[in-house]
C-alpha cells in the first residue's frame, strides 16, 4: 500500500502527505531524534546512514551522510528554523550528489487523526524552474515521461 | 563524473533548464536559442556543450546547421533515478512504520496533568 502522495501547488511548492498509525508525539520524535532518524531515513535497500546530526532546536544543524558500503555515498546538510513540539518542524536542506542542489525549504506538520497522524511536508523551491526540474524528472509519478513536464518549465 | 552526475550538474543551471524546456517543444538551432535568452552565441554554445556531454541533448548535422534536440535516453535515465528516489522515500516511511510500531509511545497523563 502506497500511502505517500506528492502533488504540486502554485509554481514553487511540492506537497507530500503520509499517514502513520502512531500519535504525533511519536512521529515528531522519529523526525527529531538522530538515533531514530538513523533507523529509517535510509533510502534504497542496502544503504546506511553512518553520520546523522540532527540538532532539533532553532538554528540547529542537520547533516545526514548515506553510504552503500561499497564506496558510494552522498550527503545532505541543513538547518532547523522553527520547531513546535510535536506538531511542526521548519527546516532548510540541500543535497550534495556531489553537486549541490538548490535549497529546499521544508515545513513539516503532524496532525492528530483518529488513526494516528497525518504528516504534511510542504517543500518550497527557490523558483519555478527548480521545481520544474525536480518534477520534470518524474519525481511525482515515477516513470511517466518527462517531456510534458519539461514543457511546463517555460 | 558519471553520466547522472553530469545530468544533475547540467540541470543545476536555470538557463540550461530553460533550454531543455525550449527543446521539449521541438528541435532548435543555436541561433534560434540565442534569441529568447538574450545571451551571446558562444554563451549558449557553452551551455549546449554541457547538456550534450550530460547526454540530455543530441545534435545532428544539417548542412551548416547543427540543430539540437532532447535526448530521450538521457531524460529517461534521470526519470529512472528519481523514480528510484521516490521509491526510496516510500521505503523510508515503511521503515518508519515499523520503527513507530516498536517505539514505546511517551507515557502521558492527560487527565492528571
Amino acid at each position: 500500500m502506497s500511502k505517500l502522495t506528492l502533488k504540486t501547488e502554485g509554481d514553487r511548492f511540492v506537497v507530500a502527505t503520509r499517514a502513520f498509525a502512531a500519535p504525533p508525539e511519536a512521529v515528531y520524535r522519529a523526525h527529531t531524534d538522530p538515533k531514530i532518524v538513523q533507523k529509517w531515513m535510509l533510502g534504497p535497500e542496502g544503504w546506511t546512514m553512518p553520520v546523522c546530526i540532527c540538532e532539533a532546536k532553532p538554528g540547529g544543524k542537520i547533516r545526514y551522510e548515506w553510504s552503500n558500503g561499497k564506496g558510494g555515498g552522498f550527503y545532505l546538510t541543513g538547518e532547523f528554523l522553527e520547531l513546535e513540539p510535536h506538531s511542526r518542524i521548519v527546516h532548510v536542506e540541500r543535497m550534495f550528489l556531489p553537486q549541490q542542489t538548490p535549497d529546499n525549504h521544508v515545513e513539516t506538520t503532524f496532525a492528530a487523526t483518529p488513526e494516528g497522524t497525518l504528516m504534511t511536508m510542504r517543500m518550497t523551491l527557490p523558483d519555478a524552474a527548480t521545481r520544474a526540474a525536480m518534477l520534470a524528472t518524474g519525481m511525482e509519478h515515477g516513470m511517466e515521461a518527462g517531456y510534458v513536464r519539461l514543457e511546463g518549465m517555460l | 563524473m558519471d553520466k547522472l552526475d553530469r545530468a544533475f550538474f547540467a540541470l543545476s543551471d536555470p538557463t540550461r533548464r530553460a533550454i531543455l524546456a525550449r527543446l521539449a517543444l521541438g528541435e532548435a538551432t543555436v541561433l534560434q536559442l540565442v534569441e529568447p535568452f538574450e545571451m551571446t552565441q558562444p554563451a549558449i554554445s557553452r551551455h549546449l556543450k554541457v547538456l550534450e556531454r550530460a547526454g540530455l541533448i543530441s545534435r545532428r548535422v544539417d548542412g551548416t546547421r547543427r540543430p539540437c534536440r532532447l535526448n530521450e535516453d538521457g531524460v529517461a535515465a534521470i526519470e529512472r533515478w528519481t523514480a528510484m528516489m521516490r521509491d526510496a522515500l516510500e521505503r523510508n516511511y515503511e521503515r518508519l512504520d515499523e520503527v513507530l510500531t516498536r517505539m514505546n509511545p511517551p507515557k502521558r497523563k492527560r487527565k492528571g496533568a
